[in-house]
């Protein structure tokens, strides 16, 4: 079992939990078990595609995944993987396009979208 | 430059003049030196009432907001006394009694892409105390494109953190963050709340990170970024690297200039009328309260959190917290019209455009919330 840090932004969709106990031996299976648990989560961490979102860290120990092998680098029993989010303080507004899918789209995301 | 002390300064100041690593050398260095603070909120009251402390020659101060009693719950630098102020008067006047030994300068502006780089240039360190997005992404480029630090802090509802960007030597905040979450992922702190004390305990790290600098003595925080928990008491730091892609500091870097930050965010930095789902959704709290006098049943739907609902309630109201609506939308009838409202309007937009997509069409926003309801329609309500 390894350990998954959930920051406070993203604890509304973790039913509050600050931990989640998840199995895998790398960073992709630990996610899927995490939404597998939280399903509601699922759009925060990944687009459409499957992909990680831009925005969204996560660290293993001391280390950026971007830094190592991506989704795919292992993990191992008593690891602790932090998930690092974006966090502005004080008063932004959100303002969504009342149009927009499931969870919204960063500029950038919807850019790509538009590309393809 | 100012190359000696005064009795009177050799007096306040000795408590720093005591330790070999600021003695009297050490004071002078920070009498020499300019920061700039770019916010006078959370984080702003303590780094700047910190580096007048500390006898900081000159502190900038950027900010364009007057001072509300809602502030006060943390940002300690204004007083009763000065609501209704402009902040960066307010807090000129506070620090300039803490110590009239320095100087003040204050910028009663937006900062935005026009004024950044001819107000921070003449800075050696730079403060991001700011409390949006799209500020703190021009914040960064500012000092990436300066070559300063930006010593960076942030913090929601009892998380902070806190770390040093400095171009030059380490990671730029874009490194970590190359964009912003979209708009309406992330609650804000007027709407999700903040400890009062934690940007205290930010904004502390902040000003103690800029007398390192300042004075050359201990380690930076410049490639790692400090995590702060106050409900668990934890401080975990890990490790920032240079990001080869990023497209302000990276090697192939292709922002050159300054850019349209708001437009980058896709939210407004600065007060606009934001909360707005589009204006074919608004309801206004006088239209709401006309209908309701013909339509007594219409549905309200209240998407803000249970504990909120102590502060302030409106008669009748469903709640479906706005991070239920998408399991919970099977309690909610597609053909009935309803009204959808949280405090100020923003996270209603959030639940409408949820609900939008699984196809209900009968909604409208509350403009203004509740908070609106309470000023114009229903004055037992307190605003929070």
């Amino acid at each position: 079992m390894t350990t998954l840090r959930i920051p406070t932004p993203l604890r509304a969709y973790t039913s509050g939990k600050s931990e989640v106990q998840v199995t895998g031996v790398k960073i992709s299976e630990a996610l899927t078990d995490l939404t597998n648990q939280f399903p509601a989560i699922k759009p925060h961490l990944f687009n459409e595609g499957g992909e990680l979102r831009p925005f969204v860290n996560l660290f293993v120990g001391e280390n950026n995944i971007k830094d190592l092998q991506g989704v795919d680098t292992p993990i191992k029993d008593g690891d602790r993987i932090m998930l690092i989010p974006s966090i502005a303080g004080g008063s932004l507004i959100p303002n969504p396009s009342p149009n927009g899918e499931g969870s919204p789209l960063s500029l950038w995301e919807r850019d790509k979208v538009r590309a393809k | 430059m100012i190359e000696e002390l005064s009795h009177q300064q050799i007096l306040r100041y000795s408590r720093h003049l005591l330790m070999p690593e600021v003695g009297l050398q050490g004071q002078l260095k920070l009498k020499n030196s300019s920061v700039l603070v770019i916010g006078t909120g959370g984080l702003g009251s303590p780094v700047a009432l910190y580096l007048a402390a500390a006898g900081i020659g000159r502190i900038g101060l950027v900010d364009y907001d007057i001072v509300d009693s809602s502030n006060l719950q943390r940002q300690v630098i204004h007083g009763t006394s000065t609501v209704g102020k402009l902040k960066v008067e307010s807090a000129r006047d506070r620090l300039l009694d803490l110590n009239p030994d320095i100087q003040i300068d204050v910028y009663n502006e937006p900062y935005t892409s026009e004024n950044a780089l001819r107000i921070a240039k003449d800075y050696d360190i730079i403060i991001d105390g700011t409390d949006n997005f799209p500020t703190r992404y021009l914040t960064n480029d500012v000092a990436v494109f300066l070559g300063k630090p930006n010593i960076y802090g942030s913090i929601f509802r009892f998380d902070g953190q806190v770390s040093v960007f400095y171009a030059k030597e380490g990671p730029c905040y874009r490194c970590l963050f190359p964009e912003p979450p979209p708009p309406g992922l992330v609650p804000s702190c007027a709407e999700g709340g903040v400890l009062g004390v934690l940007p205290g305990t930010i904004g502390t790290l902040q000003a103690t990170e800029a007398i390192k600098i300042l004075l050359g003595i201990g380690e930076p925080l410049i490639g790692k970024l400090l995590l702060y928990n106050a409900l668990d008491m934890s401080f975990d730091f890990v490790k920032l690297k240079k990001n080869p892609n990023c497209r302000v500091c990276g090697p192939n870097a292709d922002i050159k200039e300054l850019i349209d930050y708001e437009e980058f965010c896709g939210v407004p930095g600065h007060h606009a009328d934001d909360t707005s789902a589009g204006v074919a959704w608004d309801i206004t709290v006088q239209e709401l309260q006309e209908r309701l006098t013909r339509e007594p049943n219409l549905l309200l739907l209240d998407v803000r959190e249970p504990h909120e609902l102590e502060i302030a309630a409106i008669k009748g109201a469903k709640n479906i917290p706005l991070g239920e609506v998408a399991q919970r939308m099977s309690e909610l009838d597609s053909a009935e019209e309803m009204v959808v409202f949280c405090k100020r309007g923003s996270r209603s937009a959030r639940a409408i455009e949820i609900l939008s997509s699984a196809g209900f069409k009968k909604m409208k926003n509350l403009k203004g919330g509740i908070n609106a309801w309470a000023e114009e329609v229903d004055q037992s309500l307190p605003l929070y």
